[in-house]
């Protein structure tokens, strides 16, 4: 399903790294290792497409991102280390409104399930510049739960989070795979995930 | 195609809603600023008539000026420019309804209010009805062009000058056929052809600005 192609990536006046690749199917999970600065969110921005690579090529259903890049951003789901709400909006339009601007059908039922999810029942109609960070953060993560595109690209989803929302969060990661999802992401911390085939690259 | 464009625009007039303060301070200039003219000038009402095109354009421009930097600041900020650039439309319609909320939200209540402080200018009838209708058919195109300018200096230390260095010069255009169709009515020869160019000047740059913003948008998300 996503294949990479002899990547190379280059910062600035430094080579991250040359001819990577990788090949990923239905069910499977990429973890991507490194130390700080060893390119890791260059590869993840590269892999959603928003960094074009110095040479190589990604294909999602064999057809290469660039050119066939509406129809991948469909199918893609991404979620970076800024948590992409609005302060002045609260927890259920950020939601919705998310929903909204990717074209996905999101019913008030569900985003407020979403939110009790990830312990913000009660807190769905403050002002996201109320919430601490980590409430923040659960707010980005409640885009996940009911999401059924194919390919979640995650950097560092496990930051700023309490171990019992990293259990909840690996499950909803194991959740997706199972459906036939694909998932690349980063992190730090090696946390298990239950189901799914988990791959390992590391970038060095 | 429509669904995106309203969708962004919605979303962007809730959000201008919550942060009532940057609208109204953008306002509150244009109106000190056109105000202070005829207070510094005094009781001359053939000058008054005179400057008051181009002190109301001027101060339309300066107050546009003030509100494009955060254009696609605070989405770049906090990450949500990226979840736009990746939902599955041209950035060029996501960026349509960005231009289209900013101006109902910078350029609308400028052209509203207009006809008030062109009263202290001692324009009449005609006068301030062109006034009017000359904002309200240029301030979109101040909108698009600004947006080029915002996604340019997007992510730049010290942007806001560089945006106003960029941008101001192309609103040149703008200005002369603005202040000239209120000068037109005034002397009687008709402003007609001033509006029709302004109202052009509008449609070509709400078409073509959006598209050149979302390639400068690209390259700022690198």
């Amino acid at each position: 399903m996503l294949e990479a192609d002899n990547l190379e990536c280059v910062r600035g006046e430094r080579r991250l790294f040359a001819g990577l690749g990788f090949k990923l199917e239905a069910g499977e999970l990429l973890y991507l290792q490194g130390r700080n600065g060893a390119g890791k969110t260059s590869l993840l921005r590269m892999i959603i497409g928003l960094l074009p690579p110095e040479a190589g090529e990604i294909r999602w259903k064999g057809q290469s991102i660039r050119r066939n890049s509406e129809d991948f951003r469909a199918d893609l789901c991404y979620l970076g280390h800024l948590n992409a709400i609005k302060e002045e909006l609260t927890p259920l339009e950020n939601l919705l409104a998310s929903a909204h601007l990717a074209d996905e059908a999101l019913s008030e039922d569900d985003a407020l399930d979403a939110l009790e999810q990830v312990g913000l029942a009660g807190r769905e109609d403050l002002a996201c510049k109320y919430l601490s960070q980590g409430q923040k953060r659960r707010v980005a993560l409640a885009r996940l739960v009911k999401e059924r595109r194919p390919l979640w690209v995650l950097d560092e989803p496990f930051v700023a989070l309490d171990v019992a929302a990293v259990d909840w969060l690996a499950g909803i990661i194991s959740g997706h795979l199972q459906r036939g999802g694909l998932a690349v992401m980063t992190t730090h911390q090696l946390v298990a995930i239950p189901a799914g085939t988990v791959r390992e690259l590391k970038l060095s | 195609m429509l669904k995106i464009i309203f969708a962004v625009i919605g979303r962007d007039l809730k959000l201008a809603m919550r942060r009532q303060a940057d609208i109204v301070s953008a306002l509150f200039f244009f109106v000190i600023v056109v105000s202070l003219f005829p207070l510094g000038i005094g009781p001359e009402p053939d000058l008054l008539r005179k400057l008051a095109p181009g002190v109301l354009w001027v101060a339309a421009l300066l107050a546009t000026m003030l509100s494009l930097p955060r254009l696609f600041a605070d989405d770049h900020r906090d990450g949500t420019l990226e979840q736009l650039a990746l939902a599955p439309h041209p950035l060029g319609l996501v960026v349509t309804g960005k231009v289209i909320a900013h101006w109902l939200v910078s350029g609308l209540p400028l052209a509203l209010i207009a006809p008030v402080l062109g009263v202290q200018f001692d324009l009449t009838g005609d006068g301030l009805f062109v006034l009017t209708a000359a904002i309200l058919l240029g301030t979109p195109a101040l909108s698009g062009i600004g947006a080029i300018g915002a996604a340019l200096t997007l992510g730049l230390r010290g942007g806001g000058v560089l945006l106003s260095l960029l941008v101001l010069p192309l609103y040149i255009p703008v200005l002369i056929f603005g202040a000239g169709a209120v000068d037109a009515t005034v002397s009687g020869l008709g402003g007609e052809g001033h509006l029709s160019l302004l109202a052009a000047m509008t449609f070509a740059s709400l078409g073509f600005a959006p598209w050149a913003s979302a390639a400068a948008l690209k390259i700022a998300l690198e």
